[in-house]
């Protein structure tokens, strides 16, 4: 017996062995899961950054039936205010610069008073109206009956980076479980090594346990690198407790390596089961909440949206990361999370060939 | 404990497939210590045959004795008496010799250590190299180290040295002896009539997932009733010529058979000396020119022509 047990020990370690030099061996994986993460989060972080508050760009116009004086008054007026740069032009280059974006609004001199000429559906226009018209008005005698007082938050946690960073560790998850497991079992399939490996005493249980060991393993040292990057390069705080973070990647991550199990169930070869994980892990790709929230689908998908799995892992991430939730609290994403990761294990188990 | 004496026994075996019958009611026992050759052409049913016998395949019917055991109700003990290497395996690429054979001894209760199977094989050489740069030897020669690592008392080789170099090839002759001497029972397939006659001590030709004959590859060539086979070209190789001449040196002193094949006529005598003056003459009176003549020593492959009227490999 003790014999036996010593055995089994050494083949499950000898099999998670084989797993981790299989993947460390292999450069192509290596990227994928520790170097594009980083990249992504580097060049979308770039592209998102907030700014300072940016100033209203607006164009005075100088039409010939007004005298030049009553362009060159709104014009000095404008400037004077802060947030404004205002552009003289002539009336057709107003024209293109409003409409290829170059200015928001265009302020023509009439002989009773202003005429403003902007695109009531872009915002930056809208903004360019209000702000515009504060300071023509004012300079023209309008007093304000009131002086408010200005009370101005900058919310950690809500900038666009704040949001990507749980999105891509979601993300990231996903994709090595499903690939990581998927793919590399059909690939044994097809070589006969699943086969070879069923003619020797190792029992089955032992293989799949190596295999999803090695994979928190390799989780565990997924994220460290995203997170580290994003705290030092742009400052991506943790809210929560970091065990909970880790916690809740764990569960998602084994989720989505039993669902790579069934994926790789059947397939003879790696290019089905490239196949099926594809088509797996689009929707969850576009509609869980990686790159944007996934609230901005239509009310009728929502019931659907937040019954995939990568929909609860994210929000539990978010919760976490951005707003400190416990783990109770995201209680119910977990079990999202957990009853994905339990149905397809049972379904892999009943599924798969091993031979 | 009672040691059964059969390592193989089965009856009735058969195999179906949507479209195809591999196997079609196989007897087949092998004894302990001794080294059976499953013969035959390709698609002939052998690899099926053998992975039914290690308990990879299901058979439509018929029963499987492994060691005394069965499959149903014995798996796991069976599994640590049997070594297996299939037709075609490919090992982790980017593990090394070493690191391979770690992880097969580490699945057996019992074995040898791994590095006298790497010394087994030859491969000290190659022990840290990756299995991607091994040659096609040598690859077949971890894959035997595989199957012996667990020091099995029943080694199933299918095709061991298809596509090998001859030295690869002795070297696992050399390999499959050892074990036997060691007492250890073999079941290999191969489609080489030398290796076979190497090897094995009964062979069994296999055919459409029959067994169309069975003994010591002597008894074997013996069953043809010479030991000498003469191929006789023609200038015509016109099928009805080929035909009536095979018919006519049938009767001819010494002939024990006489067949036509494409392109030519295949005698089998018993005495060389006395048959073929008498075909020489024969020829000459129907006026046949002779193109090329050649013997040799029957072979198992002129059993397997003789029997089903093909050639082992085509
Ligand atoms: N999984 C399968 N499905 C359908 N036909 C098969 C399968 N495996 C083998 N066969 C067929 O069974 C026959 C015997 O094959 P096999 O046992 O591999 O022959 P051998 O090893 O003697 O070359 C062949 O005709 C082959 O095409
Ligand atoms: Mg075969």
């Amino acid at each position: 017996m003790s014999e036996s047990r010593t055995t089994r020990l050494s083949a499950i370690r000898q099999i998670a062995l084989m797993r981790l030099r299989l993947f460390y061996r292999e450069p192509g994986a290596m990227f994928w899961t520790f170097g594009f993460p980083l990249v992504l989060s580097f060049v979308l972080g770039i592209a998102f950054r907030s700014r300072g508050p940016e100033p209203v760009v607006v164009a005075v116009e100088a039409p010939a039936d007004v005298p030049l004086a009553r362009a060159e008054q709104a014009h000095a007026i404008l400037s004077a205010g802060t947030d404004v740069v205002a552009r003289r032009m002539s009336p057709p280059d107003a024209e293109i610069a409003l409409r290829t974006g170059k200015v928001s609004l265009v302020v023509v001199p009439t002989s009773t008073g202003y005429a403003y000429r902007f695109d009531p559906t872009r915002p930056d226009s809208r903004l360019a109206r209000a702000v515009t018209d504060n300071l023509l008005q004012r300079a023209d005698g309008r007093t304000d009956t009131f002086q408010p007082e200005l009370r101005t938050v900058t919310a950690r946690g809500a900038r666009y980076i704040d949001f990507l960073v749980p999105g891509l560790i979601g993300f990231g998850l996903m994709s090595t479980g499903l690939w990581g497991i998927g793919f590399s079992l059909a690939e044994m399939r097809t070589k006969k090594l699943l086969k070879r490996l069923m003619a020797t005493p190792m029992r089955r249980t032992d293989f799949l346990f190596a295999f999803l060991v090695v994979r928190a393993v390799l989780l565990l040292t997924e994220l460290p690198p995203l997170l580290l990057f994003a705290h030092f390069v742009f400052d991506v705080r943790i809210a929560g407790s970091l065990v909970s973070l880790v916690l809740i990647a764990l569960l998602g991550g084994l989720t989505f390596a039993v669902m790579g199990l069934l994926l790789a169930s059947r397939a003879e070869n790696p290019q089905v089961v490239s196949g099926l994980i594809n088509v797996a892990s689009f929707p969850m790709y576009l509609c869980s909440g990686v790159f944007f929230s996934s609230s901005k689908f239509p009310d009728v998908m929502q019931p659907f949206i937040r019954a995939l799995p990568l929909t609860a892992l994210n929000d539990a991430l978010r919760a976490v990361m951005i707003e400190g939730a416990s783990l109770v609290s995201v209680g119910r994403e977990l079990a999202i999370c957990a009853a994905w990761g339990l149905g397809c294990f049972a379904l892999a188990l009943r599924l798969f060939k091993w031979r | 404990m009672h040691e059964p004496e059969l390592a193989v026994r089965c009856r009735g075996l058969v195999k179906r497939y949507a479209d195809v019958t591999a196997v079609d009611g196989l007897d087949l026992d092998v004894r302990r210590g001794e080294c059976f050759g499953l013969l035959g052409p390709n698609g002939a049913g052998k690899t099926t045959t053998v992975e039914i016998l290690e308990g990879l395949l299901e058979p439509t019917s018929g029963e499987v004795e492994i060691l005394g055991r069965r499959w149903k109700t014995d798996e796991a003990w069976l599994r640590q008496q049997l070594g297996v290497s299939l037709q075609e395996t490919f090992l982790p690429e980017r593990l090394t010799v070493r690191e391979i054979l770690a992880l097969f001894r580490s699945l057996f209760e019992r074995g040898r250590d791994v590095d006298s199977a790497i010394d087994l094989v030859a491969l000290r050489e190659k022990e840290h190299a990756r299995y991607a740069a091994l040659s096609g030897g040598q690859r077949q020669r971890l894959a035997v180290a595989c199957a012996l690592v667990g020091e099995p008392k029943l080694l199933f080789l299918d095709e061991p040295t298809t596509g090998l170099d001859p030295q690869s090839r002795r070297m696992l002759w050399e390999v499959v002896l050892a074990f036997k001497k060691q007492g250890g029972s073999v079941v290999l397939t191969t489609h080489y009539m030398d290796e076979a006659e190497r090897l094995c001590d009964r062979v069994g030709v296999v055919d459409h997932g029959k067994m169309i004959a069975l003994g010591t590859p002597k008894e074997l060539i013996d069953s043809l009733g010479g030991s000498q086979i003469v191929e006789i070209t023609l200038a015509t190789d016109a099928e009805e010529t080929l035909a009536a001449v095979a018919a006519a040196l049938r009767s001819a002193p010494g002939v024990q058979h006489a067949r036509a094949q494409v392109g030519r006529v295949v005698l089998t005598v018993t005495e060389l000396h006395v048959a073929l003056p008498a075909v020489l003459a024969e020829l000459r009176t129907r006026g046949q020119d002779l193109t090329n003549l050649s013997t040799h020593h029957a072979t198992l492959e002129d059993v397997f022509v003789t029997l089903t009227g093909r050639a082992l490999r085509e």
